[in-house]
């Protein structure tokens, strides 16, 4: 096998998590967005884990399937407040920052 | 007896599918009109990863992956859903006013990143690798990434702490 | 510090001759100073300066008889004497030296001890004769420093000396004529004196200059030896000589510039007698005589065949003349005037026909009696005729009443007009007579119809003055017109503040309370010493006598010797050459004493009042008495002609092209300035300004949309930067 194949794949779903984010107005659709270029992050890892015969990106791997977690829960909650403040968690409508 | 060629075509065939079948996942995940479908259609874009974990021998990843990301990480997800009001069924303005920006963005990274796979690793085989094992795998996390792996549950537990402050009604 | 150009001591007076004019100079800023000063409220100077003025002359008069005295041993046995010469040098530039000095020979021994004495006597006699003026001290001040600039003239040893010299003596004339200056018309006399005399002086610079041109000098031992170098050019010597002339022509009154001389009579008598008729107007004739050698050679005096020359020619017109305008007027300060300037024509044309020594010691024989015969007219206004000097109204009979004054009178008058025996027949015929001997016939009859006319006029001055019945103020009448005229008469009454002696003013047509006598000591004592000097001053030099004693002092400063190639030798002394001289004086003197006596006298007589009746006498009385119209063409034609068209020019010019200048100056900068504002500063430097801000907000505003607000934009960004920087890698790396 290619590890290429590999590597295409996740160069894929990276480009399409990372249109995702750009393009969704939703900030749980972002968030899921996000997790797709975790995703692919992961399967790069493993596939050059497995052609370096390294367990580095193994463990690589697992530890950010734990801070995605972590983070999944935190960004969730703080959604949650905005929506709990705002009634919508359009991202079209939190421009406070707009300059 | 199970020729090395025979088994790399049954992998790559594989690989297709379940490739394939991501493909299609991730673009309903950024493309579909119904949150749910979409939270849906990032489970089955996981589940593929973790079958493709599996041919890449990294066991202990898969099961991890299942476990945690489809478990509770999905389920996180479509209980945000849920708590901020999604409505059931179609939504017509999923995507924001600039969505098209997007596309080119996105194009032009893959075209970078697809050109520098093809140079960089244009002819590199992968080994057909003998399945890690979860011993040495923990004997990993724990010799030389212990630090990461304690740095680690701290971040989680701030992450749980942090959770429940900003979620909690006062 | 001093340059010693003396082969060898001279004497101490000689050598220290230069003190002369310095003493009266230092006593000049004296007077200045400390004239008025009081201390505690005491005068510092009891006479109000006239003490420090007196005394510096007579010390002055102290060397110059030591030098004169030294300089006739210097000269003894000596073929050609040396003059004492010492310089200073006072400013030097680029090559240019600038000295002071003293350039002592005969001439100016002559003229130092003459300018001193008439100096000192004049002094004794203003103390009486200005007592009490408003300006007693400012007078003596003039007077000391026009003896000190006069003698600083004199004895000058090089042309910017004497040019310093000749400037101080045309102030202090300026200052002293317009003394009673509340007068307008004196105001008037003293510029017009002023500005004819500098009419004259642009010649004198001219001269200068030409002389240090060609002969790059300055120094008058240097220009006689270069007048005297026969490679010196004939034209050079012409223009300089012709230039120098003019100013001669001013300061001496000559002809046609001796309008100024009878108006200066509105100064002070003393003022008169000592600058307008002994020292100041010789000043011309003293600097023809000084630079003889180019006059002598530029002019071509004696040059075998010449019968005529400029300065011959001036002369003798000036002589005939003023001689003529003396016969018209009323004033005898004026009659005296034009008596001085007929008198300096006698000196230029005895300088023109070659008979140098004659016409020196011309002045100094005339420099006597004429300062007599004015200290008398001054005597008889102070004291026979209540301050007028006008002959037909206020004088008359006075010879019973003031015989000093008289004797005095009558002795100068015979010097004057050269009775056999007097000084002026030693001078003046001496001068007629070289003028037929060195072949000027022309001029020989010109002076002696001057002599003639002199005496005429003179016994008509006399006798109006001296004889008949007095008249006016002389038989102790006030005039009815007593209002302030220009009329000296009285601008000398008003001098007299203090020292009349009738103690209310008398009523008009009321006799006087005092009678006319003689004057007071301190003017009668300088009119003996004048009167006996008029006698005898003439024996310095006296033909007849075969004494040349004048001649020998005076020989080695003419520059030229006596004999060949130079002046001619005078002739010798015959009595027959002299009788057309001494029968015109008589004739002179009989034919105007008849006149008189049928005009002037009592008894009717048909020649009364004839100028009246007679059209054609009356024309030429009329033209006589306006002196020519000569003042006329002056002021008002020429002056006119070239002043108002240029005073026009001038304020055209002011006008239009000045303040057209200045205004479109004013104009071109303002509109400048209006067009930089607009342009430059509303649309360039503005716009630069407004236009970097409009940029910035433009800027800004373009830039705005990136920061929206929006994650969505700011992961675009992020991503889309990402993106090209790894193409960039990429790129730069393959």
């Amino acid at each position: 096998m290619l590890i290429n194949e590999f590597l295409l794949l996740g160069a894929v779903l990276f480009c399409i998590g990372v249109y995702g984010v750009i393009a969704r107005k939703n900030a749980v659709m972002v968030l899921m967005s996000i997790e797709l270029i975790l995703n692919s992050v992961n399967i790069n890892l493993l596939a050059f884990s497995q052609l370096h015969n390294n367990l580095d990106g193994n463990v690589f791997a697992l530890y950010i399937i734990a801070v995605a977690a972590a983070e999944v829960g935190v960004g969730l909650a703080m959604v949650l407040l905005i929506y709990r403040n705002r009634k919508s968690i359009s991202l079209d409508e939190l421009s406070e920052m707009k300059g | 007896m199970v020729v090395a060629a025979d088994l790399n075509v049954a992998q790559n065939i594989g690989f297709g599918i379940i490739a394939a079948f991501m493909i299609a996942g991730a673009i309903n995940v950024v493309r579909s009109s119904n949150v749910v479908h979409a939270a849906l259609s990032l489970v089955a874009v996981m589940a593929g990863a973790a079958a493709q974990y599996l041919l890449l021998a990294a066991e202990f990843v898969a099961v991890t992956q299942v476990l945690v990301y489809i478990g509770a990480v999905m389920i996180l997800f479509l209980f945000g859903v849920m708590l901020t009001r999604a409505r059931v069924g179609r939504e017509t303005d999923l995507n924001n006013r600039s969505w098209a920006l997007g596309i080119p963005v996105a194009l032009l990274m893959l075209g970078v990143m697809v050109y520098v796979l093809i140079d960089g690793f244009g002819d590199d085989h992968l080994e057909p690798a003998a399945q890690v094992s979860t011993a040495e795998l923990s004997d990993s996390i724990f010799k030389p990434f212990l630090l990461p792996f304690w740095a680690l549950s701290f971040v989680l537990l701030a992450a749980v702490i942090g959770a429940i402050v900003l979620a909690r009604k006062d | 510090m001093f340059a010693e150009e003396a082969v060898h001591s001279a004497g101490w007076f000689l050598e220290h001759a230069w003190l002369i004019p310095l003493i009266p100079g230092v006593a000049f800023a004296v007077i200045i100073l400390f004239g008025k000063s009081q201390v505690n409220g005491k005068r510092l100077l009891p006479w109000a300066g006239a003490e420090v003025g007196l005394a510096s002359m007579v010390a002055a008069l102290t060397i110059a008889i030591g030098a004169a005295y030294q300089w006739t041993q210097h000269i003894h046995g000596v073929e050609e004497a040396e003059p004492v010469i010492k310089t200073w040098t006072w400013w030097q530039s680029g090559g240019l030296r600038f000295g002071l000095g003293q350039h002592i020979d005969g001439l100016a021994v002559m003229m130092l001890l003459l300018v001193t004495f008439i100096s000192t006597l004049v002094q004794i006699y203003s103390l009486e004769y200005v007592r009490g003026d408003r300006r007693y001290t400012h007078f003596f001040a003039s007077l000391t420093l026009f003896s000190a600039g006069m003698l600083t003239m004199v004895l000058a040893e090089n042309m910017v000396q004497l040019i310093l010299g000749w400037e101080i003596m045309g102030l202090c004339s300026f200052l002293l004529i317009g003394h009673w200056w509340e007068e307008e018309a004196n105001a008037r006399a003293a510029v017009k004196a002023f500005l004819t005399v500098r009419v004259g002086d642009v010649g004198m610079l001219v001269g200068t200059a030409i002389m240090y041109g060609a002969a790059g000098t300055f120094s008058i031992r240097e220009l006689h030896e270069w007048a005297n170098d026969p490679t010196t050019g004939h034209t050079v010597l012409l223009w300089a000589a012709v230039a120098l002339f003019i100013a001669c022509i001013g300061k001496s009154g000559q002809f046609p510039l001796h309008t100024w001389l009878p108006d200066a009579m509105a100064g002070p008598t003393p003022v008169s007698s000592l600058l307008h008729s002994s020292t100041m107007v010789v000043a011309g004739v003293f600097l023809v005589a000084r630079l003889y050698p180019v006059f002598h050679a530029g002019l071509l005096i004696n040059v075998a065949g010449q019968s005529f020359n400029l300065i011959a020619v001036i002369g003798g017109i000036t002589i005939l003349i003023a001689a003529g305008l003396a016969f018209v007027q009323n004033d005898i300060k004026k009659v005296l005037a034009y008596s001085t300037v007929s008198q300096l024509g006698y000196m230029m044309m005895g300088l023109g026909v070659g008979a140098w020594v004659p016409a020196v010691f011309h002045i100094f024989t005339h420099a006597f009696f004429k300062c007599c015969l004015f200290l008398c007219a001054g005597s008889v206004a102070h004291t026979g005729s209540h301050h007028s000097f006008d002959m037909k109204k206020d004088m008359g009979g006075l010879a019973r009443k003031m015989p000093v004054t008289f004797a005095t009178w009558m002795v100068s008058t015979a010097a004057l007009c050269g009775v056999p025996f007097f000084s002026g027949f030693f001078s003046k015929d001496e001068i007629i007579d070289s003028a037929g001997h060195f072949n000027y016939g022309v001029f020989m009859v010109v002076g002696l119809i001057g002599a003639f006319m002199t005496t005429a006029y003179m016994t008509r001055a006399t006798y109006l003055t001296f004889f008949g019945e007095p008249r006016g103020a002389a038989a102790h009448f006030v005039h009815d017109d007593h209002h302030p005229v220009a009329d000296d008469a009285h601008v000398a009454h008003v001098a007299h503040d203090t020292h009349d002696t009738h103690a209310a003013e008398p009523a008009h047509g009321k006799p006087l309370p005092f009678a006319p006598s003689d004057s007071p000591g301190l003017i009668v004592v300088p009119l003996l010493i004048l009167g006996f000097l008029a006698v005898v001053s003439g024996y310095l030099n006296a033909a007849p006598f075969k004494i040349h004693k004048m001649e020998h002092w005076l020989e080695s400063s003419i520059g030229l010797h006596i004999g060949e190639g130079g002046i001619p030798e005078p002739a010798a002394f015959k009595w027959v050459n002299a009788m057309p001289s001494i029968l015109l004086v008589a004739a002179g003197f009989a034919v105007s004493l008849a006149l008189c006596k049928q005009v002037f006298g009592k008894a009717s007589s048909p020649l009364k009042g004839l100028t009246k009746r007679n059209p054609v006498l009356g024309a030429g009385h009329r033209f006589l008495v306006n002196k020519y119209y000569l003042d006329d063409l002056y002021e008002k034609v020429i002056v006119r002609g070239i002043a108002h068209p240029i005073a026009a020019a001038a304020y055209w010019t002011n006008q239009r092209v000045l303040d057209g200048i200045v205004n479109a100056v004013g104009i071109g900068g303002r509109k400048t300035g209006d067009w930089v504002y607009k342009n430059v500063d509303q649309r360039l430097v503005d716009g630069a300004v407004n236009g970097s801000g409009t940029v910035a907000r433009g800027t800004g505003g373009v830039l705005q949309p990136v920061q929206s607000g929006k994650v969505s934009l700011y992961g675009a960004l992020l991503f889309g930067s990402a993106a090209v920087g790894a193409l960039v890698l990429v790129l730069v790396n393959s």
